[in-house]
């Protein structure tokens, strides 16, 4: 078997809607928003990228109907939590049901379709060279997409004014708001753009990494971005280690079956999540690591 | 007080000459269907469903259809047969081998209602099991998958390791086998019937493996569109035709025929003739089909194909003829021996030539 080029590639098949759902919610969970809801807002945009990519012909399309959807929904989320005050925990849960029933319901019509292809990008010159070439520069252009956000988010919360600015909101909602700052309005902008991210990552499982529509096709994956978030300690660059780490575990487990590894089957089948645990309390075990949450996490601001 | 009493007793009466009432009129019979995926899945759950459709459409008003769809194998399953049984259900089809105890433990508590189970082999007084003879379908996708790869090579996409998959796993091999002596397989196991993604992921893996024909037990077409992607691999449809995905890479199927059943049972329930039975019924009897053979298929192996099939139907050839062997070398039948269904029934072992485990 070959574990140079191939694999890789579906490693990072497999690992990109975590990625970009995990990226999504550490920015709205860095602005003091627990939103538990990624999970319903990733099938949404599955669904609504599905619709739109399938009634227009074109995969772009159908990605930007895809963040549209998941955001919109996610303005549910944070009307009954920033405008009503209501708790974010269940108001989270709440949304992956409301967004799992509203994905069934947009698509009953669409089961058995097949959507149009997600053309792979290949880099002129840089996807010519050997064994490096194929892998890296020879994917879609949702996959560089979500390495290109991982650098922007990071740069965006370390070296821009509005990153600190939302930093500070997640750290401190009194003092931000004391400062003049529109906590809301900044903890909305966020909750939006982690809708939107997951849309996106949902997208990519039915228009790319399935492709197909069925109905609960996403599978839990929002709940592992939710873990990886934590996993990651709020750090985007450690959000792609752990979505890599958990989307590649998953393939090699898959490709040791089929090579007829001797190993039982269930371990196999666990591993990814082995694997994320054991790191977990390797990073939770330093000084640092838990206590990086944001200190307003998942609570109500009231301006008084 | 007094007057609530009365109140009381006069709801209890019309509740109760509402609840005597219908008894008047004919009344349809209630038939209630379990799927343990969505109805719209593409392959097994929704050749249920549309086998169920058939069955109404046979009946009109005579029967009334409930169904309840994506229902996890587990506690949940027993809440929902519980529910069915209490709105008024007369037979309730539980559609998947892990409804197996909760129908047994549900059909307990409501010994007025009847309950099939497909593809068990636990029976009560009330409890009928139902399933087809997919190994029979299987040895002829295995004969086909033994002449159409090039790299020797084929894989299986297993769901639960349960006799049924088993059966499934040992009938295609030993018969892409007979045709192609250099031909190995790899299993993969899923532990479930329907995830699109981990399906879609494991034929890529057995792509990467170097595998280019795919065999399934799970119910999405995920697998057919890795094929389809991957350019040069065959795939078969599982439960239903999936024949949008001919002449490449679906190069035949196995279907499920529930219908000519459900409506033979459901006729029972309303002749009062129905009983408690354990079907096993294989293509000779109609419940496995085989699609369409897709032009992708040379003409000489098509017919060949048909052959074997028309043989298994017919009862001259039996999938499991010895000799054959365990994975493990020991004898299992002798030379034209033939499995008797009590071993099938319970196979919990590879024959020889399978490489892995089975997971216990």
């Amino acid at each position: 078997m070959d574990f140079g080029s191939i694999n890789i590639v579906v490693l990072m098949v497999a690992s990109t809607p975590i990625l970009l759902a995990a990226l999504g919610e550490m920015v709205t969970e860095k602005s003091g928003v627990l939103n538990l809801g990624v999970e319903g807002m990733m099938i949404t945009g599955a669904v609504c990228g599905f619709i739109a990519a399938v009634e227009t012909g074109s995969p772009t399309l159908g990605f930007l109907a895809a963040a549209l959807g998941g955001a919109t929904l996610s303005m549910l989320f944070g009307l009954l939590t920033q405008v009503f005050l209501a708790t974010q925990v269940p108001a989270g849960l709440a949304l992956t049901l409301v967004g799992t029933g509203l994905a069934s319901l947009l698509g009953q019509n669409y089961q058995g379709r097949t959507p149009p292809r997600v053309p792979d990008l290949d880099i002129p010159v840089l996807e010519a060279i050997p064994v490096l070439g194929p892998i890296l520069f020879r994917h879609d252009a949702i996959v560089y997409l979500s390495l290109l956000s991982v650098i922007a988010v990071w740069a965006f919360l370390k070296f821009t004014r509005a990153g600190l600015i939302l930093r500070a909101v997640g750290e401190n909602h009194a003092a931000a708001h004391a400062l003049g700052y529109k906590v809301k309005a900044v903890r909305l902008a966020a909750i939006g753009f982690g809708g939107a991210m997951a849309g996106l990552g949902g997208a990519y499982i039915s228009l790319v990494r399935v492709p197909q529509w069925t109905d609960g096709i996403t599978a839990g994956i929002g709940w592992i971005a939710l873990a990886i978030v934590v996993f990651a300690s709020w750090r985007a660059g450690r959000v792609l280690i752990g979505a890599y780490l958990f989307g590649g575990i998953t393939v090699l487990q898959l490709n040791l079956q089929a090579a007829g590894a001797r190993v039982p089957v269930e371990l196999l089948s666990m591993s990814p999540f082995l694997a994320t645990i054991l790191v977990l309390v390797v990073i939770s075990a330093r000084r640092h690591g838990a206590t990086n949450a944001p200190a307003m996490l998942g609570r109500v601001f009231h301006a008084s | 007080m007094k007057r609530r009493t009365l109140l009381t007793a006069a709801a209890a009466s019309a509740l109760a000459l509402g609840a005597a009432l219908p008894a008047f009129a004919q009344d349809p019979v209630k038939v209630g269907f379990i799927y343990v995926g969505p109805r719209n899945d593409g392959g097994w759950s929704q050749h249920h469903h549309e086998s169920a459709m058939e069955m109404k459409e046979h009946f009109g008003d005579a029967v009334e259809l409930v169904e309840q769809e994506s229902v996890p194998e587990g506690p949940d399953a027993e809440r929902v047969m519980t529910q069915m049984a209490l709105s008024g259900a007369d037979i309730i089809f539980t559609t998947s081998f892990g409804y197996m105890d909760a129908t047994i433990n549900v059909a307990e508590k409501f010994p007025d209602v009847k309950f099939e189970h497909a593809t068990g082999y636990k029976t009560a007084e009330n409890v009928g099991v139902y399933s087809a003879r997919f190994y029979e379908g299987r040895a002829v996708e295995g004969f086909l998958a033994g002449h159409m790869t090039e790299s020797d090579k084929i894989g299986y996409i297993g769901s639960f390791p349960i006799p049924e998959v088993i059966r499934g796993i040992n009938a295609s091999y030993l018969h892409a086998k007979k045709v192609n002596p250099e031909v190995e397989m790899s299993v993969i196991w899923l532990n479930t019937w329907f995830d699109p993604a981990k399906e879609a992921d494991a034929t890529q893996a057995l792509i990467d493996n170097g595998v280019d024909v795919v065999l399934q037990h799970t119910d999405s077409t995920a697998p057919q569109i890795t094929a389809q992607k991957a350019g040069n691999v065959y795939t078969f449809g599982q439960a239903a035709d999936m024949a949008e995905f001919a002449p490449m890479p679906r190069i035949s199927s196995i279907i499920d025929e529930w219908a000519p059943y459900y409506i033979e049972r459901v006729q029972a329930v309303i002749d009062g003739t129905w009983e408690s039975d354990n079907t096993w019924a294989g293509i000779g009897d109609g419940m496995v089909g085989i699609g369409e053979i897709s032009s992708a298929v040379p003409e000489d192996i098509k017919a060949e194909a048909e052959a074997l099939r028309d043989s298994i139907a017919d009862g001259s050839y039996h999938p499991f003829t010895g000799p054959i062997n365990k994975q493990d070398g020991s004898a299992w039948l002798a030379e034209g021996e033939v499995a008797d269904d009590a071993t099938l029934v319970g196979m919990n072992f590879y024959i020889e030539g399978l490489t892995g485990e089975i997971p216990q």
